[in-house]
C-alpha cells in the first residue's frame, strides 16, 4: 500500500512538472502586454528612461528576458522554495494575496458541498429504490435541469428575483454598505446574508451530478446478488435498502466525495465573479484578465495540484474502503 | 347485432391465421438496434429531450432562413431628444422709447409708472409737468409742453435688420393697438397684417408682438417665421408644434408654461436617427431588439446556430483525438498505453477554464478577428477536452481485445489499424454516443459561459452566451427581460435536451435494462 502511494505521488509530481511547463510555455508565448503597458507608463514620467530601457529592465526583473526553458527552470526553482513572485495586479506577493482570499472560497465551497451531500444522497437513494416511479422521474429530471443550468443564467435569475424584485439580498459584494458600523455578530450575519445567493447557485448547479451518481450506484447495488439474497432471507425492505444496499453504495460515494475534497479550495470562478465575492476565483479572474503572469501561474499550478491530489485521494480511498479492490 | 358481427369476424381471422405464417403470428424478433430504439422511446424524458432538441435545431437552422432579418441587421428609430431651446415671456412691463433728440430717463419712467397705476393723466417732476396720452391699448405717449418726449408700450416693435425710426414706431404702435391695418409715417404708406408685420412697398421692415423670445443657448438667432409660429402656438394654447428651418430640417418643439415665472419654456426636440436599442417586443420584433438595435429573435436563431455548431465541432475534435489515442493505447497496451495515459493525465490536470480565460484575454489584446477567434476557441476547447474520451475508449478496449472475436480477427490476418477501428471501436460506439451527447451539452454551456464573460464568441457573431452578456449592466437586467431571459431559456432547453437524450441513450444501450 505504501509503495503504491509513493509510486502514485512520484507520478503526480512528474505530471505536475509537465503541466506547469506547458502552462508556463503558453503564458510566455502570449504577448506580455502588461509589461509593455507598464514600461510605456513609466517612460511617460518626466525625466524617465526611454521606453526600450524600461522594457528591458522590467523584463529582466520579471525573468522574461530568458528563453522559455531557462525561464521555466528559474520559475520552478523559486516555486519549489515557495517564492511565486509578486502579483502584477495586486502588487503584493502572490502567496500573501492568496492567503487573504483562499479561506473565503473554502468556506463557500465547504458549505455548498455539505448542502449538496445532504440534498443529493437521500434523493439519489429514493430515486433508485423507486425506479421508474414518478419520484424517480422528477428527481432525475431535476438533476438534469441542475446540470444543464448555465451558472451565469441561474445566478442572474436569482439576482433578479431575490435582489431586485424581493430586495432580500444585495446584488454584489461580500459586505453591505453599513458593514463598518456593525458589531462582531452583525458582521458575520452580514457576510452570511451576502453568501446566500452564491451558495445557492453553487448547490443547485452542482447537486445534479452527485445525485445521478448516487442513483446509478444505488441501482447497481440493488441489482447485485447479495441484495437478492437479503430479500430471499425475508429481511424487511427497509433493512435491505438502508443496511445492505446503502452501505455498499457508500463505497463509490466515499471515493468521489474524498476525491472532491481538494477542489473545495479551487474556488468558484464564475459564481464568485458574478457576485463579486473576493475569493480565489474572482481574484485570479481579475489577475488573468490583465495577463498577470505570476498570479496566473500560481493559480493554475494550485489547481493542477488540487486535481492531482483529488485523483490520488479517491484512488487511495477506493482501495481503503472497498476490500474487494486489491492493489497490484 | 353489431357485436355479433364483430365476434364472427375475429373468429374468422383466428382460424385463417392458424394456417398461415402471417407477420402477427411470428414471434417478434427485434434486432439489438431496434431494441435500443424501443427502449429509448419508452423513456419519456428521453423523448421529451428529443423534442426539445428538434425544436432547437429547427429554431436555429431553419429559423435563420425564415427570419426576415439578417443576424447583424440593425434597426433605427427616430429619437427625439428634448433640449432647452428658448424662453418666451409675454411682456407685461412698459417699455419706453424716447423721441428723437429727447431724453426719458429712469426717474421719469418710474414717475410715469406711478401715474399710470393711479390712473392719472399727468405727473410732475422737478417743476416740469408731463402729460400722458393714451394712444391705444397699453400704449401711451408722454409729452411736455406739447412736444412728445417718449412713448410707453407693451407691444414690442422689432426691426428686421435695420432700426425702425421713432416716428414709424409710433405710428405703427398706434395703428396696432387700435386694430388698424394701415398707417402713414414720414409720408410713406405702411400696412399691418394680422401677424403684426409692418409692410412697406412689399417688404417687411419689422413686426410688433407682445412676446419676448430669448434663446437659451449661445449663438442662436431666431428666424422671424419661427417666432411667429411660436407665438401662434402659444396664443392657441398648443403644447407642441413642428417647424422647418431655413436649412430644411424639421424639428419638434415642446412648449411648457411655468405659471410662477409667467414664462413659456420652449424645448427643441432634435430628431436623431439612432439604433433602435432595447425596443420592447412588438409585432415587427417579437422579442424586441438588443443594445445594437438588432432583432432579438433573429439573433437568437443565429446564436443558436453558432452555439450548436461550436458544440458539434468541439465534440467532433475531442472524439477524433480521443478515439485514436484511446484506441491505440488500449490495443497496444504496455509502454504505448503508459505513454498515452500519462499524456492524458497531463491534459486532465491542465485547468482549462483559467487557461481559456488567459488565452481569450490575450486574443483581446491582439485584436484577433471574431471569425478567427471562433476557430481558435473551437480548437482550444477540442484539444483540452479529449482526455476523458480517450480514457473511456481505452478502458473499453482493454477488456474487448481479450475476447474471442479479436482472436478470430487476428487469425484472419486483418491488419492492426483495421482491427482497432473496424472491430474494436464499433463496440465502444454506444458509450461514445452517450458521452458525446452529454459532452455536447457541457460544451455548449462552456462556450456560453466564455462568451458571457466576453472571451468567447464576439460581436458581430451572436451566440446564446454573448447575447446574455448585456445583463452585466444592472439596468438591462432589471428593465429589459426580453434581452436575456429568452437566450437563457434557449440555452437551457438545448443543453437539457442533450442531457435528456444522452441519459435516455445510456439507459437504452444498457443491456442489463429490463424494460
Amino acid at each position: 500500500m505504501r509503495k503504491y502511494i509513493l509510486k502514485r505521488i512520484a507520478l503526480s509530481v512528474g505530471i505536475l512538472f509537465c503541466v506547469t511547463f506547458i502552462i508556463y510555455a503558453l503564458l510566455r508565448c502570449l504577448p506580455a502586454s502588461y509589461v509593455e503597458n507598464m514600461a510605456m507608463q513609466l517612460a511617460m514620467k518626466p525625466g524617465a528612461k526611454p521606453y526600450e530601457e524600461w522594457l528591458a529592465q522590467l523584463n529582466a526583473s520579471y525573468g522574461l528576458d530568458k528563453s522559455i526553458l531557462p525561464g521555466y527552470l528559474t520559475w520552478l526553482g523559486d516555486a519549489i522554495r515557495g517564492h511565486f513572485g509578486d502579483s502584477w495586479k495586486y502588487t503584493v506577493p502572490v502567496l500573501q494575496k492568496f492567503s487573504e482570499v483562499i479561506w473565503l472560497s473554502f468556506i463557500m465551497g465547504a458549505i455548498a458541498f455539505v448542502l449538496e451531500l445532504i440534498i443529493a444522497i437521500p434523493l439519489g437513494v429514493i430515486a433508485a429504490t423507486k425506479q421508474y416511479s414518478r419520484a424517480d422521474y422528477a428527481i432525475t429530471a431535476g438533476a438534469l435541469v441542475g446540470i444543464s443550468l448555465p451558472t451565469f443564467f441561474f445566478a442572474t435569475i436569482l439576482k433578479l428575483v431575490f435582489s431586485v424584485k424581493l430586495g432580500w439580498f444585495d446584488l454584489y459584494g461580500l459586505v453591505g454598505r453599513n458593514y463598518a458600523q456593525l458589531d462582531q455578530m452583525g458582521k458575520i450575519l452580514d457576510m452570511a446574508s451576502h453568501l446566500v445567493l452564491p451558495i445557492t447557485t453553487l448547490v443547485i448547479v452542482s447537486v445534479g451530478s452527485l445525485m445521478r451518481y448516487t442513483r446509478t450506484n444505488m441501482l447497481e447495488v440493488l441489482n447485485a446478488d447479495y441484495i437478492r439474497t437479503a430479500r430471499a432471507k425475508g429481511l424487511s425492505e427497509k433493512k435491505v435498502i438502508y443496511q445492505h444496499a446503502f452501505r455498499n453504495t457508500l463505497i463509490p460515494l466515499v471515493t468521489i466525495v474524498g476525491g472532491s475534497l481538494p477542489s473545495l479550495f479551487s474556488g468558484a470562478l464564475i459564481t464568485e465573479t458574478l457576485f463579486s465575492i473576493p475569493g480565489i476565483g474572482y481574484t485570479s479572474y481579475q489577475a488573468m484578465l490583465i495577463g498577470d503572469i505570476p498570479f496566473s501561474m500560481f493559480y493554475m499550478t494550485f489547481l493542477a495540484i488540487l486535481t492531482l491530489a483529488g485523483n490520488l485521494l479517491s484512488d487511495i480511498l477506493y482501495a481503503v474502503v472497498d476490500p474487494r479492490v486489491r492493489i497490484a | 347485432m353489431i357485436d355479433k358481427k364483430d365476434v364472427t369476424e375475429t373468429n374468422e381471422t383466428k382460424e385463417t391465421s392458424q394456417y398461415s405464417l402471417n407477420d402477427d403470428r411470428r414471434v417478434k424478433v427485434l434486432s439489438p438496434g431496434a431494441l435500443v430504439v424501443k427502449r429509448f422511446f419508452r423513456n419519456r424524458l428521453a423523448v421529451l429531450g428529443m423534442i426539445m432538441l428538434i425544436a432547437m435545431f429547427v429554431f436555429s437552422f431553419i429559423g435563420g432562413l425564415v427570419s426576415p432579418y439578417g443576424q447583424d441587421q440593425q434597426f433605427y428609430r427616430y429619437d427625439s431628444q428634448l433640449k432647452e431651446f428658448a424662453g418666451v415671456v409675454k411682456n407685461n412691463d412698459f417699455r419706453y422709447t424716447a423721441a428723437d433728440g429727447q431724453k426719458f430717463d429712469s426717474v421719469l419712467q418710474a414717475k410715469f409708472q406711478l401715474a399710470y397705476q393711479k390712473g392719472e393723466s399727468s405727473f410732475n417732476y422737478k417743476d416740469v409737468d408731463y402729460e400722458i396720452t393714451e394712444e391705444g391699448t397699453d400704449f401711451y405717449s408722454i409729452s411736455s409742453d406739447g412736444t412728445m418726449l417718449a412713448i410707453a408700450f407693451k407691444d414690442i416693435v422689432n426691426g428686421d435688420g435695420a432700426d425702425i425710426p421713432f416716428s414709424v414706431k409710433y405710428e405703427a404702435l398706434k395703428a396696432y393697438t387700435n386694430n388698424e391695418t394701415a398707417f402713414t409715417a414720414d409720408g410713406a404708406e405702411y400696412t399691418l397684417d394680422a401677424d403684426g408685420n409692418i409692410v412697406t412697398g412689399g417688404t417687411v421692415i419689422g413686426y410688433i408682438s407682445r412676446f419676448v423670445v430669448s434663446p437659451t443657448g449661445n449663438g442662436v438667432v431666431f428666424e422671424r417665421i419661427f417666432k411667429e409660429q411660436l407665438e401662434e402656438a402659444i396664443d392657441s394654447g398648443l403644447e407642441e408644434f413642428n417647424y422647418v428651418d431655413a436649412e430644411g430640417e424639421e424639428y419638434t418643439y415642446k412648449i411648457t408654461y411655468d405659471p410662477t415665472s409667467l414664462t413659456w419654456s420652449v424645448k427643441q426636440g432634435t430628431e436623431t436617427y439612432v439604433y433602435d436599442s432595447y425596443a420592447p417586443p412588438s409585432k415587427a420584433h417579437p422579442l424586441g431588439t438588443d443594445k445594437n438595435g438588432m432583432d432579438m429573435l433573429t439573433r437568437l436563431m443565429y446564436g443558436g446556430r453558432v452555439s450548436l455548431i461550436i458544440g458539434f465541432i468541439v465534440v467532433f475534435i475531442e472524439t477524433i483525438i480521443g478515439v485514436i489515442l484511446g484506441g491505440i493505447a488500449g490495443y497496444f497496451g504496455k509502454w504505448v498505453d503508459n505513454l498515452i495515459m500519462r499524456i492524458v493525465d497531463i491534459f486532465y490536470c491542465i485547468p482549462s477554464m483559467p487557461l481559456i480565460i488567459i488565452l481569450g484575454a490575450a486574443m483581446d489584446a491582439m485584436k484577433v478577428a471574431p471569425m478567427t477567434r471562433m476557430v481558435y476557441l473551437m480548437l482550444i476547447l477540442g484539444f483540452l477536452g479529449w482526455p476523458s474520451i480517450a480514457r473511456l475508449v481505452r478502458g473499453q478496449i482493454l477488456s474487448l481485445r481479450e475476447q474471442e472475436f479479436m482472436a478470430a480477427a487476428e487469425a484472419c490476418g486483418i491488419r492492426v489499424s483495421r482491427r482497432i477501428f473496424r472491430h474494436l471501436i464499433p463496440n465502444v460506439i454506444p458509450q461514445l454516443i452517450v458521452t458525446c451527447t452529454m459532452g455536447l451539452g457541457s460544451t455548449i454551456i462552456m462556450e456560453a459561459t466564455l462568451s458571457f464573460l466576453g472571451i468567447g464568441v464576439k460581436f458581430p457573431f451572436a451566440s446564446w452566451g454573448n447575447i446574455i452578456t448585456d445583463v452585466n449592466e444592472a439596468y438591462v437586467m432589471t428593465h429589459y427581460w426580453f434581452v436575456w431571459i429568452p437566450a437563457g431559456i434557449c440555452l437551457l432547453i438545448a443543453v437539457l435536451g442533450f442531457n435528456f437524450v444522452g441519459d435516455g441513450l445510456r439507459d437504452a444501450f444498457d443491456p442489463k435494462m429490463k424494460r
